[in-house]
């Protein structure tokens, strides 16, 4: 390696002009980044937006999809009766794991206008979803096209707050944070957030890393309601949330629910349909709670990127699982809440023909509270806080990201 | 013309090189340190403003993170060179016709992927897994003891994970030694372990010297271990740079971080290669 003439060394890096150059290049860089980075705010939509977007799309025949793990049976049943009936070709990748990390990944390409590689993307409310909105990284959807949308939607899903009259986006399914808990080892009804912060499940406890879903269940149990909360409830419930790190064993993130049938953890923050699939496909038998202090109700939405290529055939595929029959497919399968409330009815009659252990399921998921909440239990479910703005949004996430990720 | 040719051949030579070093070397670091310096949010854009700032603010939150992954690091370095210490020496020496062979197995689990590799330690060292359910079944250790999300277990994937940057150097350096010196040492009466002590290891400082700076510079700035294996505790400055940028995207305070965390690595090597003795660091460092 070294076998080189020292001289030859010398000669490319103590010859001055060549030093020279070197320097400007460095200078060339610096005067690259000291311009600084433009902001990614533009004006707010305006009403000729949906026309203007949709003159002279035409539809491909084909449409990528990109999706949130386990967000659909392994066959992918409902896409291939989206194909077989309309000829659109569906590549489904359920590449999403987290709302910050797909943002992340697809922000460089929606910054400089380019395709993000898929038509069609599933992304949470909550700071992420806010950001596509306001930066205009979204199509507008054209409501003309969405005729089983207007038929079939419940209107809780048709006028959310994040997105009032689904200007960007509908529901792919909706569910709620609560606790997770596996029986076999807490031989307790659990009913509270406190005991989330009980010394006796010391090292057996999960939080999750998420830092809205960790604020919020500091908050709740202060007594706050994290879509009203300010900036002092955010410190007060960093504080209480300060103080349970030392029992809790791991700020979980999507791999929790083995955790929990394994007995790494015992208790812990929990999405309603992953402890249903779990039970479901592991025959584990894992609870799920809404803790008396209040669950948060979280909801999955379907958008299209504007950069997108196919956005008529994405269109059509977001209207398609609209449909009574579809939605209830998807339901079966994720048991998270649909939007559309005719698949209880659905789900029953399809009980009917199933087989024994099917119906079985269904009947159960027709009547469970997870899937469809009673007023009552809705009334006891809050909303994600709000960021409404990027200072707002880094003082939070100075606050609960160090507990996190300590 | 002849001579015009022979002076100008070096710098054609390092062309690729050299091009390839400012593109992906230069401006992006520039570039990291110019954005360490700015103030902004991604709505409303970042502007260079000189915010020194940035670096205190960084510092004074997440110096626990930092001090942690040096530990690691060199816990991980430590425990690698005392475990490839006697695989590279037997490779070497006893390795014979099989030598490539042996190699091969030291690398044979970088074929599957580094996350995948962490993930089976993961259910290797579970509370109710393969290491520990025996254990616990026979009573050696309390039903609540468990390792995963433990500052040892981030040690032991840290110290797994990078050992074959600790075996080939340490193999390439021992292979080296001339087996004449061997002899001559006994020769002169020496036993096997002055031979040792006196002879082939410090024939085999060289390749010490660059295993430890390949596998102390990844090890510590690794965030994979510390997420899969690590808990609420154990949480590694290359997670924190992750989530700043990613997650956050507070751009000043991950390359603010970033630059601390380059700059420490940097000046730490310089120092070692002093303390070693070492003439030229670099020249080393390509042995």
């Amino acid at each position: 390696m070294n076998e080189f003439d020292p001289a030859f060394l010398r000669g490319i890096t103590q010859d001055r002009r060549s030093f020279l150059r070197a320097a400007g290049l460095v200078g060339a860089g610096a005067a690259l980044a000291a311009c600084g980075v433009k902001g990614a705010k533009v004006s707010p939509a305006k009403a000729d937006d949906v026309a203007k977007f949709w003159a002279g799309k035409k539809q491909n025949g084909h449409v990528d999809f990109a999706n949130w793990a386990s967000y659909m049976d392994a066959n992918h049943s409902p896409l291939k009766k989206f194909t077989s009936e309309t000829g659109i070709t569906v590549n489904y990748k359920e590449v999403i794991t987290d709302d910050p990390t797909w943002y992340g990944k697809i922000q460089p390409q929606l910054a400089a206008g380019q395709p993000i590689g898929y038509d069609l993307m599933v992304v949470t409310d909550g700071i992420e979803l806010n950001k596509l909105v306001q930066f205009g990284y979204l199509a507008p959807l054209d409501h003309k096209m969405l005729t089983n949308f207007e038929a079939n939607a419940g209107a809780a899903f048709k006028n959310e707050s994040f997105d009032k009259g689904n200007v960007f986006s509908v529901p792919y399914a909706t569910g709620y944070t609560g606790i997770g808990y596996n029986p076999k080892y807490v031989k307790e009804p659990i009913t509270s957030i406190k005991q989330l912060f009980d010394p006796k499940y010391k090292g057996k406890i999960g939080m999750m890393k998420d830092t809205q879903e960790l604020g919020n269940f500091g908050m709740l149990l202060n007594g706050v309601n994290p879509e009203t909360s300010t900036e002092a409830d955010w410190k007060k419930a960093a504080a209480t949330l300060q103080a349970q790190k030392p029992i809790v064993r791991q700020y979980v993130d999507q791999n929790y629910t083995k955790s929990l049938s394994n007995g790494d953890l015992w208790i812990t923050m929990a999405w309603s349909g992953d402890i249903f699939q779990e039970n479901l496909s592991n025959g584990s038998n894992l609870q799920f709670v809404v803790p008396s202090e209040g669950g948060t109700i979280w909801t999955d939405n379907m958008m299209i990127p504007k950069t997108a290529p196919n956005p008529v055939d994405a269109l059509k595929l977001i209207d398609f699982f609209y449909r009574i029959d579809i939605a209830a497919m998807l339901t079966e399968e994720i048991n998270y809440v649909p939007s559309v409330p005719a698949v209880k009815a659905q789900l029953l009659k399809d009980a009917q023909t199933a087989s024994k252990s099917d119906a079985a399921t269904f009947t159960t998921m027709a009547s469970s509270p997870l899937v469809f909440p009673t007023d009552a239990e809705l009334a006891n479910l809050r909303h994600y806080v709000n960021l409404p703005n990027p200072g707002a949004e880094k003082i939070y996430q100075d606050l609960f990201l160090p507990i996190s990720s300590g | 013309m002849q001579r015009l040719r022979a002076k100008l051949a070096p710098y054609f030579l390092i062309l690729p090189g050299g091009l390839w070093l400012a593109i992906f070397f230069i401006i992006p670091t520039v570039t990291m340190l110019s954005f360490s310096l700015m103030t902004g949010n991604e709505a409303d854009g970042y502007q260079l403003t000189w915010h020194f700032q940035n670096y205190t603010d960084a510092l004074s939150t997440y110096w626990p993170q930092f001090l942690r992954s040096l530990e690691y690091g060199a816990a991980a370095t430590i425990l690698g060179i005392a475990l490839s210490y006697p695989i590279a020496y037997w490779i070497a020496f006893k390795g014979g016709k099989r030598k490539s062979t042996y190699l091969f197995l030291v690398l044979l689990p970088f074929f599957v992927s580094f996350v995948l590799r962490t993930i089976s330690w993961q259910f290797f060292l579970s509370d109710n897994g393969l290491l520990l359910s025996p254990l616990k079944s026979m009573g050696l250790v309390s039903q609540d003891f468990h390792i995963l999300q433990t500052t040892v277990a981030v040690v032991l994937g840290l110290t797994y994970n990078y050992l074959p940057f600790i075996v080939l150097p340490l193999y390439v350096a021992l292979e080296r030694v001339d087996p004449r010196v061997v002899e001559a040492s006994s020769d002169l009466y020496a036993g096997r372990i002055a031979t040792f002590t006196k002879v082939i290891f410090p024939l085999s400082l060289p390749g010490v010297f660059a295993g430890v700076i390949m596998n102390f510079v990844p090890a510590a700035s690794d965030y994979v271990n510390a997420e899969i294996l690590g808990g609420p505790n154990n949480t590694m400055i290359g997670s924190i740079i992750q989530d700043q940028a990613l997650h956050v995207r507070d751009y000043p305070t991950a390359t603010a971080l970033s630059t601390v965390l380059m700059g420490g690595l940097l000046v730490g090597i310089f120092l070692y290669a002093r303390a070693l003795g070492t003439e030229d660091v670099l020249e080393a460092a390509a042995r």
